[in-house]
Formats: C-alpha cells, structure tokens, sequence
C-alpha cells in the first residue's frame, strides 16, 4: 500500500534571500500511512505548523516534493483531498451550525437535499444533533470545535489535518474530545495528521509520534505508540506514562540541544 | 427581539429631550424676555405647522439631495472597497488618492462645484454630499473586507475555493457590521454637508436657504422650525439605516435575542 502523505527532502525558507531570511523546515522526510494517526510535537518555533500548511498546500515548500493520496500536494488541495480544522475554530457566524458543515459540500456543488441529510449525519458523529439551527456563538468552546471537526469530515476526506485543535480548550473539555476524535477516526476511514503542544494529548491519540526541533525545524525522532484501543483508563496506564516519559525526553534533549 | 423592541432605550433620550425642552419653554415664559432671538419650543412647533408647506417643499428638496448623494457615495465608497481588498494595484492608487480628498475641507468645495454646475443647480450639492459619504463608507468597508480571521481565509483555500467565492462567502459578510456602522455616521453628517452646501448654492426652495432667509430676516421661529425639519430628515435616515442593518445581518438579531 502506498503512503497516504509523503514527504521528501522538504525544506522552507521564509523571507528567502533577505536579511530577516528564518529556516522554518529542513530537509524534512516522512511518510505516512493510511489510517495512521501521527502527530507533531516539539517547541515553538519547530514548524510543525509550516510543515502541516506544506502538506495542505497552503504554502508551498521552498525545496523537495509533497505526494499526498498519490498527487502533489496542490492538486490534492485543488480535489480536496483533505479536510482541516484550526485552533479556532474559525465557524462563520452568519450561517447556522448546520449550513457551516454545509459548506465545504455547497463549494463542491452539492444537492441541497444531500447536503442536509449530510449535516445531520455529521451532527449525529459529533453528538450535537439538536444544534443544527443554533448560531456558533451559541455554543461553547469544545462544541465549536466538534462542529469544526464535523466540517473538515462533512465531505468524507480520506486525510484529516488538525492544527492544534484543542489548544484553546480547558483541560476537561480537551479529554473529552480527544476520545471524541478517537471515536471519529476509528468509525470513519481517516488518516490524522494532527500537530499540538501537549504531550500527553499526543500519546493519547497517536499511533506515532514525530519529535520535531527547533531552528531549523526537523525531525528529532520518532516514537510508535502501541497502546492499542483507548478509553480514559489509557490515561492512567504504566504504558502510556512510560510513553510520555519517553515523548519528554526526547523534547528535553531537543531544546538541549537548540540551547 | 425584534426591531421596535430595540427603540425601547430610545424613551430615556426623549424623556430627557422634552424636559428640556420644558425648562426652556418654562424659562421663556417666567423671565419672558424682550428679545426674540430665542423662540420658545411652542413657537416654533407653531411655526412648524403654519408654515408646513413650505418646510415640507424644503426637506423634500434637501431629502433629495441627501438621499441622492449618500446612494452615489455609498455606490462608489463600495466600489472602491471592493477593488481596494481585491487588486493591489487598485489599493496603491484609490487609498492614498482616497485619503487626499478626505484631506480636502469638502464644504470648501462647494462654491468650487457652484461654478461648474451653475449656482442654482442642484448637482453641485449632491457632489458635497457623495464626496463626504464616499470616505467613511470607503475605509469602514475595506476594513470590514480585510480584517478576516486568517484562519476563515485558510480554511476556504483548503477547499480550493476562488478569491470570489472567499470574498461572497467571507470576506462580505465580515464586512457588513462595519459598512452599517459607516451607514449610520454618515446619514446624518449627509444631512449636515447638504445643508451646509446649500447656503453657498443650489436650488432655493431646500432648507439651508429656508434657514438664511428666515433668520436674516429675523424670522427665527420660521428658522428653527426648518432646523427641526433638517433634525427629522437625519433622524430618518438614520432609522432607515439602522433597519437596513438590522435587516440584513439576522445571525446578529438571533445573538442579541438569545443572549
């Protein structure tokens, strides 16, 4: 089976040539696999983000190529081959929680009809049912974001990419949604790309976990989750403290070594 | 809630404006004074109505003028907006070009716009009044067009959307509380320039004469009862606006309900 994102060589430049010229990336090699959930971790400054925008085409690599779903990068944006989903959870307030799911498949052409029977699918996944005809900004923060999560999946994308989703969330509602997320990628065929600051969020979900460092950003290291199956009894596993240890380490010697 | 409910916070003002009112009526009346430079509230309601042919031809002269002018400068303060967010090109031109004319005192133009369109056309004032509308209207809207969550932008390029549908779907909407904002300063400052404009030129029979004739000929009930029609005529305008707003942003409406 070929990879679902593969990366090769890729290195970014900002400001390129001028004095203010910044390595965000270099010389970054990875491939992912179907229904993989990887993550990636690592201090400010690092580029996962940068490297998460390469992937969804939203900038473009300053050197080396991107295949994501077997295409470059930019034709797999151009067939959205991808859904997204931000810190924010960037609804629109001027359409209703359901019409925003909406959108991407009203973008795409889609029949009224089956975009409705759509949303209530998707509100059904995220379990927010009854808040097809509310307005964003009458949800709280973690519904938001289910509804951000529900949006990027509306149109049954075979390649999720999450930017710190759960950044702004309180601590409660973030394990929530983890196991929420968790439940959504295991009952649809979806591979995560999934970039955050938390360690044990990225143990929680991952399957591997990439250790980015900083100035330029590259990969550290890599580390396999075998947790198998989790529920909130993962959390307090010897397994999954071991892992987070191991996850520490691995960014401790980072930031050692950027000093 | 609806639209009238929201004039509920309009009794404060009216309650305190008929008290003073009264003091001042009150005050004429005990001190009662020889000079009439100052007529009392009901002489001038007297006059409102003794002399209501002629202030209604006025405001419906002055209305016109207003009116006419704040469409063209809403029309054209749009336009430039539009262009402005879309073509850099056209934003290195029309914003400091558009700065300049704002620099300008635009009612010292008026008996510039006189002698071009002849004294008593009704051209030259509407010109004042588009040219003051235009600038607010401008920058308030390129603004709103503008200031979009980077990440709302992100998001419509993950679903390979085009400039045009991210400005339909995005950027308008965004910019509408800032366009009804510039909306409601501007129709009445539209009511002022008109007036002011009038006094140089223009027709006649509108309200900045009505005004100078009667207070130079020391008719000064007559001229406040036209100040109070040019007061009625901002007034106006400005509801209309306000409904206009109200209108055409109901995801606004719902929060205000709800909240």
């Amino acid at each position: 089976m070929s990879s679902r994102v593969e990366v090769a060589g890729v290195s970014k430049l900002f400001n390129a040539g001028r004095p203010n010229e910044v390595q965000a990336l270099s010389h970054i090699t990875l491939a992912i696999e179907a229904n993989e959930f990887v993550s990636l971790i690592g201090p400010s400054g690092c580029g996962k983000s940068t490297l998460l925008r390469c992937i969804a085409a939203l900038t473009d690599a300053t050197e080396g190529s991107i295949t994501v779903a077997g295409k470059s990068a930019e034709q797999a944006r151009v067939d959205q081959d991808y859904g997204m989903a931000f810190q924010k959870a960037g609804l629109f307030d001027w359409r209703t929680v359901a019409k925003n799911i909406e959108l991407p498949l009203e973008l795409m052409g889609w029949k009224k009809a089956d975009r409705a029977r759509r949303a209530t699918e998707m509100l059904r996944l995220v379990q927010l049912d009854e808040f097809g005809d509310h307005r964003p900004a009458e949800l709280s923060g973690g519904m938001q974001q289910r509804v951000a999560i529900a949006r990027a999946l509306s149109f049954e994308p075979s390649l999720l990419l999450m930017d710190e989703p759960f950044g702004a969330l309180d601590e409660m509602t973030r394990e929530h949604m983890q196991a929420e997320l968790l439940r959504i990628w295991r009952s649809t065929d979806t591979t995560v790309v999934f970039v955050t600051h938390s360690i044990p969020e990225a143990v929680f979900l991952s399957t591997r976990v990439i250790v980015m460092s900083p100035r330029p950003g590259r990969i550290a290291t890599e580390i396999r989750v075998d947790l198998g199956d989790r529920d909130d009894d993962t959390r307090q596993d010897p397994a999954f403290f071991k892992l987070v240890t191991e996850v520490r380490e691995a960014l401790r010697s980072v930031e050692d070594s950027a000093g | 809630m609806s639209f009238l409910h929201r004039t509920q916070n309009w009794s404060a003002p009216a309650i305190a404006g008929l008290l003073i009112a009264g003091v001042w009526e009150a005050a004429l009346r005990i001190t009662n004074p020889d000079f009439f430079i100052l007529p009392a509230p009901s002489a001038i309601v007297a006059s409102f109505f003794a002399t209501f042919a002629d202030v209604w031809e006025a405001t419906r002269n002055t209305g016109y003028i207003v009116i006419s002018g704040l469409i063209a400068g809403v029309i054209f303060g749009v336009i430039a907006a539009l262009l402005v967010t879309r073509f850099r090109a056209a934003n290195d031109t029309i914003t400091p070009l558009a700065a300049a004319i704002n620099a300008i005192p635009i009612i010292a133009l008026a008996p510039i716009f006189n002698a071009w369109y002849g004294i008593t056309s009704a051209r030259s004032n509407q010109a004042v009044v588009m040219v003051l509308v235009f600038f607010p209207i401008f920058v308030n809207t390129a603004r709103g067009l503008t200031e979009v969550e980077s990440d709302q932008i992100e998001l419509m390029r993950s679903y390979a959307a085009s400039e045009w549908t991210i400005t339909k779907e995005v950027r308008i909407p965004n910019a509408l509380p800032f366009f009804f904002t510039a909306l409601k300063l501007v129709s009445s400052v539209a009511v002022i320039a008109a007036i002011v404009a009038e006094y140089f030129g223009g027709r006649v029979d509108a309200l900045g004469p009505l005004i100078i004739q009667n207070a130079s000929s020391t008719r000064f009930d007559d001229a406040w009862a036209a100040v109070v029609a040019g007061s009625m005529l901002g007034l106006s305008l400005f509801g209309l606006a306000s409904a206009l707003e109200y209108l055409a942003m109901p995801w606004q409406r719902d929060l205000r309900g709800d909240s």
